[in-house]
C-alpha cells in the first residue's frame, strides 16, 4: 500500500476540543462560610464570580454516601428536591449576599474535574473545570479556582458498619444544620477530640439522644472546654474502649457493643475520630500537596491559580497529630475485630483479602493464588494502594474509595510496619463525583471531534491482516476503513 | 554483580511474559522495571485480545484460554467479541470485516438487532445490527501482569522494582551486563521491552527503533448486571465488561506528547471523557444511567505502521527488542512465546515474524513522524 502522508494525524486530538461554555475571571467550589466568603471577596473586587455547590446533592447520590458519609440516615424528605434546595438556600443567609455582589451561585452542581496543560497534555485549549447539574455536565474556564470542598468523614470499618444508622461527623452536621433531614434519634459518638465533642453537643442542641462518647485513647481527648459541655450535658465518654460490633435489623443500627462487653443501645453511630480535607480535585489535576498531621493529613500545597481555603486547606491546627490519633483507632478496631471484616463497603473486601492480596470472590484461587499476601508483595517493592487495589479491588467501587482510601493505607502501613507518610494515597481521578453516562456525554460535540474519532489510531497499515498484505485486499481495506485519512 | 542468563528491560505484559516464557524453558531469568509491573500501558489498557493481523494471532487465539491454568493465577480472561455498529456507515464497515474474518477462516457472525440485544442485553434498538467474532476475547490488564510476574517468580525468576535501567555494559558484541542506578545485572542476552522508552534504551546501543509516543484515555462506570459476552465493540468504541460488571471503554482522538527518558511524570485524563461517554450511552442505552467513577490515560509507542517490532539484533547479537505499537496486551501471551524463542533459537517457532523486523525501517525517511503528522503539540 503506497501512503503519501500530507503532515496532518487526522485522527490526533488537535484542534478538536471545543472552547468551553462559560467563562469565569474565579470559580468557587463549595458554598460553605469560606467558599462564600471567597466569592464576595473576589466580586467586591470586580471579578466576574461563578460560585457552585453540590448540594443538595440527590437521594440517590445521599444513599451512595457522596459526597460525605451520610450512612442512609437521612429523612424522605431528601428525595423531594426542591424542598431541599430551599433548605440548603435558607440555611445559608451569605449566599444572598454573594448573589447581591453580583456573584453567580449555582447549587446543585458539583466539580468534576480541574484540567488544564502540563505534563503528558498539551491539547487543552485552555485550563476549565468540569461541572454538573441533574441534567447536564458542561465546562468552565477560569483564571483562578478556589476549592472549598471542605473536609469528608474519615470512615473506619468495624464489624456491622455496613450497614445503615454507622455515618460521619460531616455529614451529621450538614444533615442537621443544612438539609433538616437527619432521620436519626439516638447518637453514639465515635472518638473525643473536638470534632466528636462538637458533633455530640450539636445532636444534643438539637434535641436528639446522645447514647455517650466511645475514646479509644485513656482520657478525652479535645478542648478541656468542651469536654466540660458534655459532662454538662450529661453525657458519658467510655474512655479506653472501642466499638467491637453495630448491631441492627432492616432498619440499620440498633446498639453497639464496645470492647468491654457493653452494650449502648442507639440507631446512630457517628464516626468523629477525624475529617479528610477533601482534596479530590487537587490531587486528580496532579496538583502538589502536602502531608500535615496536625491539620488532619494531605493539604493541598497551594498554587496561585489553584487555591484553597476552609477546611479544605486543612484543619485548624492545634497542635493534635490527627495521624497518630487515627492510627490508634485503626490499631484497636483490628485488634478487636475479625479478619473477614469488610473494610471496602463497594467491593465486599475484608480485611483478610486486603492484606492477603486476594482477588474477589467471583474468581478462582488456586494454591499459588492463596500463597500470595502483602508479606510476599512487600519482597518485591514498597506497599502501594494503588496496586493493591488492582488486586483487591479495595477501593475501585462507585464511592472511588471515600469511605476507604484513607483506612487502606492506614492498614497497610500497620501491616508493612511503616509509618502512614510514607504510604502513597490511592489516587484520585477524574470524574471525581459518580456522574451517570447521559449526564457526563458532551452531546454537542465539535464536528473537528466527530471526524477525528477513530476507535483506535487510525493508522491505516495498523489493522491489515498479515495475509492481505500486499494483495488487492490491502486496499480494500484502506478504503472502506480509512476514507480520507491520508492522501 | 547480580545478574541472570537472561536480563529483561521493562516489567510490562511484554518483558513478564517474555520471562515467563524463558523460566518455563529452565532459563534463569531476572526483569527489571523502574517503577511497579505493569504500571504503564500494560495495567491501563483496553484488555482487548483479538488481534488477527498479527502473525502472532494464532498464537494469541490458542493461548489465551490456557493462561490461567498456565500460570496460576486468574487473569479474567472471557472468550470472544461482538462488535455493534450504530451507523449506515459502521454497519456497512463492521459487514466488510466479517466478510474479511469469513475469508481469512476466522469464525463470525453476522447478527440483527434482535441477536445483538440477546447477546448484549444493555444495547438497544438503535443500532444497525452487529458481528459476532467467535474467537479472540479480553481480559483484565493489571490481574494479567501480576499473574505473569507471580507465575515467574514461582519458576524461579526474579523481578526487581523501582530500579530504572540506565545503560548497558558491552564487550566483543555482546551486551555482558545491564545498568541501573543502584547495580549492575551480568546477563548472557538482554531483553528490552521497555514500552516508550525502548526508543532511547536502543539508542544507547546505537540501534535506531523509530517509535512515536501517545497518550490515549479510557473511562470506566459502576457495575451492570452481567451480560453473556462481555467484549462489546462498536460505534468506534473498544472496551469490555469486566468480571465485576464495570463497563470500561476508550476510544477517540489520541495526543501525541514527549516522554522524558525516564518516563511519564503524568498520565494526565482529559474532558474526553465526555465524549467517551456519549459515546458509550449510545452503544449501551440501557446503561445510560450508570455513573462513571473514573477515567485515566496511558501512553502507547507506535512505530510507524502501526505494527509491533520484535526482532534480535544482529550487533550486539544477543540482545532483542520488543516494543508492541498498543497492540502489546492481547499478544502477550504470544509475544513471550516468541521473545523466548529469538532469545534461545535465534528463530521464531510457530509463525514467521519477519514482518515484525525492523529492517522494514531500514529506509524510514528521517522525518516520517512529521509526514504523518505524529508531533506533540507545541
Ligand atoms: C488506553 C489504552 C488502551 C489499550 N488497549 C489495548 C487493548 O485493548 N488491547 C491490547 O492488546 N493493547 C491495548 N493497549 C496497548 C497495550 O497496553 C500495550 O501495547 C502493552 O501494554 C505494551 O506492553 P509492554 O510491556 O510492551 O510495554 P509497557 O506496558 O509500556 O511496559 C514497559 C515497562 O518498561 C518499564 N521501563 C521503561 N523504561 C525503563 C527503564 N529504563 N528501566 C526499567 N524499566 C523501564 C516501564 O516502567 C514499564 O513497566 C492499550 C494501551 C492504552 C494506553
Amino acid at each position: 500500500m503506497e501512503l503519501n502522508f500530507a503532515g496532518t494525524d487526522l485522527c490526533a486530538i488537535n484542534g478538536t476540543r471545543s472552547a468551553p461554555d462559560a467563562r469565569y475571571d474565579v470559580v468557587v467550589v463549595g458554598a460553605g462560610c469560606s467558599g462564600t466568603a471567597a466569592a464576595i471577596a473576589a466580586a467586591t473586587a470586580g471579578s466576574s464570580v461563578l460560585l457552585v455547590d453540590e448540594n443538595p446533592v440527590s437521594g440517590a447520590l445521599m444513599g451512595n454516601d457522596v459526597p460525605l458519609y451520610f450512612g442512609g440516615r437521612m429523612t424522605a424528605a431528601t428525595q423531594n428536591s426542591e424542598r431541599m434546595l430551599e433548605a440548603i438556600f435558607m440555611s445559608a443567609p451569605a449566599l444572598e449576599q454573594a448573589m447581591e455582589a453580583g456573584v453567580e451561585v449555582l447549587l446543585g452542581t458539583s466539580a468534576w474535574g480541574v484540567y488544564r496543560n502540563g505534563p503528558g497534555v498539551s491539547s487543552l485549549p485552555e485550563q476549565v473545570v468540569g461541572l454538573a447539574d441533574a441534567s447536564r455536565s458542561w465546562l468552565v474556564g477560569f483564571e483562578r479556582i478556589v476549592l472549598a470542598t471542605g473536609a469528608r468523614d474519615l470512615a473506619l470499618a468495624f464489624p456491622g458498619w455496613n450497614q445503615p444508622g454507622v455515618m460521619g461527623a460531616a455529614a451529621l452536621r450538614m444533615l442537621l444544620t443544612r438539609y433538616d433531614a437527619f432521620a436519626g434519634r439516638r447518637v453514639l459518638v465515635l472518638g473525643s477530640h473536638d470534632l466528636a465533642l462538637e458533633s455530640a453537643l450539636l445532636a444534643h442542641d438539637r434535641g436528639l439522644k446522645v447514647a455517650g462518647l466511645v475514646e479509644v485513647r485513656d482520657a478525652p481527648q479535645g478542648s478541656a472546654d468542651l469536654v466540660a459541655q458534655v459532662a454538662a450535658a450529661g453525657i458519658a465518654i467510655h474512655c479506653g474502649q472501642t466499638i467491637a460490633l453495630a448491631k441492627g435489623g432492616i432498619e440499620g443500627v440498633e446498639a453497639a457493643t464496645l470492647s468491654s462487653g457493653e452494650v449502648i443501645l442507639c440507631d446512630t453511630i457517628c464516626m468523629a475520630v477525624g475529617l479528610v480535607p477533601s482534596i479530590e480535585l487537587v490531587d486528580a489535576m496532579h496538583g502538589p500537596r502536602t502531608l500535615i498531621a496536625t491539620r488532619g493529613g494531605y493539604i493541598p500545597a497551594g498554587e496561585e491559580t489553584v487555591s484553597a481555603v476552609g477546611s479544605c486547606a486543612g484543619l485548624a491546627d492545634t497542635g493534635f497529630d490527627h495521624i497518630a490519633y487515627r492510627m490508634d483507632w485503626v490499631r484497636a478496631l483490628s485488634d478487636v475485630s475479625a479478619d473477614d471484616t469488610i473494610v471496602c463497603q463497594c467491593e465486599e473486601v475484608t480485611r483478610a483479602d486486603l492484606l492477603g492480596v486476594q482477588p474477589p470472590n467471583y474468581l478462582a484461587r488456586p494454591a499459588p493464588m492463596c500463597a500470595r499476601s502483602l508479606e510476599t508483595l512487600l519482597v518485591d517493592g514498597p506497599a502501594n494502594p494503588d496496586q493493591i487495589k488492582r488486586l483487591t479491588r479495595a477501593g475501585m467501587g462507585v464511592c472511588q474509595g471515600r469511605r476507604c482510601r484513607d483506612q487502606v493505607a492506614m492498614l497497610l502501613a500497620i501491616a508493612a510496619d511503616r509509618p502512614f507518610g510514607t504510604i502513597p494515597l490511592a489516587t484520585h481521578r477524574a470524574p471525581v463525583r459518580p456522574i451517570p453516562l447521559k449526564i457526563m456525554a458532551d452531546w454537542h460535540e465539535s464536528e473537528a471531534m466527530s471526524a477525528a474519532w477513530d476507535v483506535w489510531f487510525g493508522i491505516p497499515t495498523q489493522w491489515v491482516p498479515v495475509e492481505d498484505i500486499g494483495t488487492p485486499h490491502e486496499d480494500e481495506h484502506r478504503a472502506m476503513l480509512y476514507t480520507g485519512m491520508y492522501e | 554483580m547480580s545478574g541472570a542468563e537472561v536480563v529483561i528491560v521493562g516489567g510490562g505484559v511484554t518483558g513478564l511474559s517474555a520471562g515467563w516464557w524463558l523460566a518455563r524453558s529452565g532459563v534463569k531469568v531476572t526483569v527489571v522495571d523502574k517503577g511497579i509491573v505493569g504500571w504503564e500501558a500494560s495495567g491501563r489498557n483496553g484488555g482487548g485480545a483479538s488481534h488477527y493481523q498479527s502473525p502472532l494471532f494464532e498464537e494469541e487465539h490458542r493461548l489465551w484460554p490456557q493462561m490461567d491454568e498456565l500460570l496460576g493465577y486468574p487473569t479474567e480472561h472471557r472468550k470472544e467479541r461482538i462488535i455493534i455498529a450504530m451507523s449506515e456507515r459502521q454497519w456497512e464497515q463492521y459487514r466488510f470485516v466479517a466478510e474479511r474474518h469469513r475469508r481469512l477462516g476466522h469464525p463470525v457472525e453476522v447478527l440483527d438487532v434482535k441477536q445483538v440485544q440477546d447477546a448484549v442485553p444493555l444495547a438497544g434498538d438503535n443500532c444497525f445490527g452487529g458481528v459476532h467474532y467467535r474467537f479472540g476475547g479480553h481480559a483484565n490488564p493489571q490481574r494479567t501482569v501480576q499473574a505473569y510476574a507471580w507465575a515467574l517468580q514461582d519458576l524461579g525468576g526474579t523481578i526487581v522494582q523501582h530500579n530504572a535501567v540506565t545503560g548497558f555494559e558491552t564487550a566483543s558484541g555482546k551486551v555482558t551486563a545491564v545498568k541501573t542506578g543502584a547495580a549492575s545485572y551480568g546477563c548472557d542476552s538482554v531483553v528490552v521491552a521497555a514500552g516508550p522508552q525502548t526508543a532511547a534504551l536502543m539508542a544507547q546501543l546505537g540501534i535506531a527503533v523509530p517509535l512515536a509516543n501517545a497518550r490515549a484515555e479510557m473511562i470506566i462506570t459502576e457495575p451492570a448486571p452481567m451480560m453473556p459476552i462481555g467484549g462489546v465493540d462498536g460505534h468506534k468504541l473498544y472496551g469490555r465488561q469486566t468480571m465485576r460488571g464495570n463497563l470500561a471503554y476508550g476510544g477517540g482522538p489520541h495526543e501525541w506528547i514527549d516522554v522524558d527518558a525516564t518516563g511519564p511524570v503524568a498520565r494526565p485524563s482529559t474532558p474526553l471523557m465526555r465524549n467517551l461517554a456519549s459515546r458509550l450511552a449510545e452503544l449501551l442505552p440501557k446503561a445510560a444511567h450508570l455513573n462513571v467513577i473514573r477515567s485515566w490515560a496511558g501512553v502507547i509507542e507506535n512505530s510507524p505502521d502501526g505494527r509491533p517490532i520484535i526482532d534480535r539484533l544482529t550487533s550486539p547479537d544477543n540482545v532483542v527488542v520488543a516494543s508492541m505499537s498498543g497492540v502489546g496486551f492481547g499478544l502477550s501471551p504470544a509475544s513471550g512465546h516468541a521473545i523466548r524463542d529469538l532469545v534461545l533459537d535465534g528463530t521464531c517457532s510457530f509463525s514467521d515474524i519477519g514482518i515484525l523486523g525492523l529492517s522494514r525501517f531500514a529506509n524510514l525517511e528521517p522525518d516520517w513522524r512529521e509526514k504523518r503528522g505524529w508531533m506533540p503539540i507545541s
